[in-house]
């Protein structure tokens, strides 16, 4: 047996960003023993790259905000598809996550009477997002990183998990490897948390790193939890479109929400064209109406529709460069330049400048931006209990991006920070409360020696193909037939495309030996990224709509009926299938709230 | 479509040499960009850290032709045409492979920094301070944990006192949370003994090489250098030590 180190733990957090990190917190906070395995160094998960601020009601900059008008901005924005639940609890509970951090020495940007200040953002009906320039996911990580260190969490960094196991029903321990040395690792635990992020990585253009490959889910789904949502990808509004080798890097929502406009090849402000009915009336009908909102006066007028949800920006700009009135590298003009000064610009989007300065040779404190949709985050992933976050899987939790039910068919900017603090903390919470309860399990040696023959399979083989290759093709089949414009012809090739891969996989061979050897990593990241691409690519034939972030060219309507529907991906028979799966019930006062405003 | 030669270090810190690699480059490309297509192309197993590829999360810190840099900020076409590239580990951390360092001695002096302690709230919804009260401190918490100050801090690189001396980085940290307007506690200790800041000779190469432009040296280490002076050697206040110290142990 060759598992030369093996940990024992009460509470596993597998993953490292926001939400791994106050899942952590919470838990020793219960006095008892955490690990916390992080994919990558700790610090570089991808709470880092946040930029432009964390939704919290806190009503400092707008006193007529509180919980209710968050909920609703946040299902509304979701299009109906949110557990309301899990909604209300974001509302009510992110301010006090958001003012813990303080005390624990953030530093949010202020406001002139030294309190938190806040910024307006998409889908937002007033300012919220509490920030620190255009780097807040920075100083989220940082402030929560040295708090779990300095109250004792055992850190595993640059370890990956690459199969979880379930003793007698329960979750009982993780195997991983370390990626300096290639040896294998067992992590045996009570509880265990998943808080691995997203999926981004199958997408060619995307914002996400290497990291994003799905496993959190794919693991799970393994053990028999249920996937939830996954039609449902956000493509970020504007990423960044040229030089080719950084298209699909984030630009931030800041960059609107400080006043950025977005106009076409003809100089047109489109956006003013694109604003949908459920949202008429509460976005600035006319540009002067904008600028005196920019301006400051934000009680007599309306936002700017640049600030409508992501989705609808998403495909305006998809739509103008259809039409032919794109950028010269197919994309929009982002003009911040235009409505603020060069100190302005420099003080609250410091790093967006530099990015532009550096990357692109662009000044926007004087010119405009090309921007265009990148891949950036899903709303689906593994149905959670809305309260504790425990998955089907007793003893396993998940939150933040691995789990899905706040965000409906679409996020709005800034809800995932608050997410990954209110709900990493609750899953750190109740994980402990059902580690107290649980015994450590022996986990079969010979599933272990079975797992670890699989994962270095590769190694076995001469002559197959390049893990880089079967990644790039995979990523070419979900820009081409499974980004932001869907059809079922196209997706029906998809789903036969990503099976196809799984062969090729089985087919790849590796070189060198298992130290720090990116080409075996990509593969055993492949395993969960392919697993996960064909839950989306299902889960999107099945939604015979266009609803959110999801777009369907051969259902371009929204259709009432499919509002009662999420959609749940499992393993029946060992095959993977899509099914319906009732969306909970809003009560009254909420549906009240909702439909009639605060 | 143009082609750049890359000499790249390959291997450990035992055994290990500088590989060509003959690479196509498009306008805009970042030396990181080509070490992907080298890993695409020939070596799949060629190790370098990368994560954001944005210059946000600090993984990707490297020597380029000697310099420390993110590679994912460092455009191709800033290094002269016909001319070779070369990319190699950090010096002054253990080579584990390829590109790839043992960064693990700064987390363990991050550890050592006494933590952050509020004084107690200012209202029922927390603290209240201005924003030019907390500006030198947001410079500081800007720092994204590359090392590539500590790289080239010749108390680190050329004499190795990675033990004795926390490095720049760290004295960024304890500034950040010393310049916090909320913050209560005392690390003037810290500096003096464990964190070393005496090592530090103000040579300023490590505020030359940070991706987020922050003045290491002046803004973050000469004010902690005068705060660790101003307790352990003003006459005055050594004085004041002395007789203190007597009356209490007489």
């Amino acid at each position: 047996m060759e598992i030369r180190e093996r940990y024992d733990h009460d509470v596993l957090v597998i993953g490292a960003g926001g939400a791994g990190l106050r899942a952590a917190i919470a838990a020793q906070e219960e006095g008892l023993s955490v690990g916390l395995v992080c994919k990558s160094l700790l610090g570089k998960a991808h709470t880092v790259m946040a930029e432009g601020g964390i939704a919290a009601a806190l009503g400092v900059v707008r006193d007529e905000d509180n919980w209710r008008v968050h909920f609703r901005d946040t299902m509304r924005g979701g299009k109906g598809l949110n557990d309301y639940r899990m909604a209300q609890i974001h509302a009510t509970e992110a301010p006090d996550r958001v003012r813990e951090m303080e005390g624990w020495g953030a530093l949010f940007d202020r406001t002139d009477d030294g309190r938190m200040n806040q910024r307006p953002f998409g889908g937002h009906t007033y300012a919220r997002l509490a920030h620190v320039g255009d780097r807040t996911g920075l100083e989220l990580i940082r402030t929560l990183q040295d708090h779990a260190v300095h109250e004792g969490a055992d850190v595993y960094m640059e370890c990956t998990i690459v199969k979880l196991f379930a003793v007698d029903g329960r979750v009982a321990g993780a195997l991983g490897y370390w990626r300096p040395t290639g040896e294998f690792v067992l992590f045996r635990a009570r509880s265990i948390v998943l808080a691995t992020g997203g999926i981004g990585k199958a997408w060619k253009v995307t914002s996400n790193s290497w990291e994003y490959s799905g496993d959190g889910m794919a693991m799970a789904y393994d053990l028999g939890a249920e996937l939830l949502g996954l039609e449902f990808v956000q493509f970020h509004p504007t990423g960044m479109v040229w030089p080719p080798s950084v298209r699909g890097t984030l630009v931030t929502e800041g960059v609107r929400g400080e006043g950025g406009i977005l106009t076409n090849s003809e100089g047109e402000r489109f956006m003013f064209r694109y604003v949908p009915e459920m949202f008429q009336g509460d976005y600035a009908e006319t540009e002067d109406e904008a600028d005196r909102w920019v301006g400051g006066d934000r009680v007599n007028n309306r936002r700017p529709p640049e600030l409508l949800t992501r989705d609808v920006v998403a495909k305006a700009i998809t739509a103008e460069v259809e039409a032919g009135r794109g950028s010269p590298h197919g994309g929009a003009f982002l003009d911040i330049a235009a409505k603020r000064s060069p100190e302005y610009i420099k003080k609250k989007l410091p790093s967006m400048y530099h990015q532009f300065k550096e990357l692109a040779e662009v000044d926007i404190t004087a010119q405009a931006m090309e921007v265009g949709p990148t891949t950036h985050y899903v709303m689906g992933g593994i149905k959670v209990h809305p309260e504790t976050a425990e998955t089907a899987v007793p003893g396993l939790y998940a939150a933040g991006e691995v789990a899905a039910g706040l965000h409906g068919g679409n996020r709005l900017g800034g809800n995932s920070l608050s997410d990954l603090v209110v709900f990493g903390k609750r899953a750190g919470e109740a994980a402990a409360k059902s580690a107290t309860a649980a015994e450590l399990a022996e986990i079969s040696e010979s599933d272990l020696e079975t797992a670890i023959t699989e994962s270095l399979a590769p190694f076995q083989r001469q002559g197959g193909h390049n893990p880089f290759e079967v990644q790039e093709q995979l990523q070419r089949v979900m820009q081409d037939k499974v980004g932001i414009a869907r059809t079922a012809e196209g997706l029906q090739e998809a789903i036969e495309d990503v099976r196809g891969l799984r062969g090729s996989l089985k087919a790849c061979s590796v070189s060198g030996d298992r130290a720090y050897n990116p080409g075996w990593n990509t593969w055993l990241d492949l395993r969960s990224l392919l697993l996960v691409s064909e839950a989306v690519a299902i889960s999107a034939l099945g939604r015979e709509e266009t609803r959110g972030a999801h777009t369907r060219i051969d259902f371009p309507e929204t259709d009432p009926e499919q509002q009662k529907n999420n959609t749940l991906v499992t393993e029946e028979d060992g095959r993977m299938v899509a099914r319906k799966d009732p969306i909970p019930v809003v009560p009254e006062d909420l549906q009240t709230l909702i439909k009639e405003g605060v | 479509m143009a082609r750049r030669t890359f000499e790249v270090y390959r291997g450990t810190a035992a055994d290990g040499k500088l590989e060509n690699y003959d690479v196509e480059v498009e306008p805009g490309m970042v030396v990181l960009d080509a070490i992907f297509r080298i890993q695409a192309g020939e070596s799949p197993d060629l190790a370098v850290r990368w994560n954001c590829k944005a210059g946000k999360c600090g993984s990707c810190g490297c020597e380029i032709n000697g310099r420390p840099k993110l590679s994912c900020m460092t455009r191709i076409s800033d290094y002269p045409d016909g001319e070779s590239i070369t990319v190699t580990p950090m010096k002054a951390f253990p080579i584990i492979k390829d590109l790839v360092t043992d960064v693990s001695q700064n987390y363990r002096a991050n550890k050592k920094i006494p933590q952050f302690r509020p004084r107690p709230k200012d209202a029922e919804d927390g603290w209240r301070m201005y924003q030019f009260e907390v500006d030198k401190a947001q410079e500081m918490r800007k720092c994204i944990e590359c090392f590539l100050c500590q790289d080239v801090c010749h108390v680190l690189r050329s004499h190795g006192k990675h033990e004795e001396f926390a490095g720049p980085a760290y004295m960024v940290r304890t500034a950040a949370f010393s310049m916090n307007p909320i913050d209560t506690v005392d690390r003037i200790e810290f500096l003096k003994e464990t964190g070393g800041i005496g090592y530090c000779n103000i040579t300023k190469c490590c505020t030359e090489v940070c991706p987020e432009h922050i003045t290491i040296t002046d803004n973050a280490i000469i004010p902690l250098k005068e705060r660790v002076v101003d307790r352990y050697y003003d006459p005055i206040k050594a004085l004041v030590r002395l007789v203190r110290r007597g009356g209490k142990n007489g």
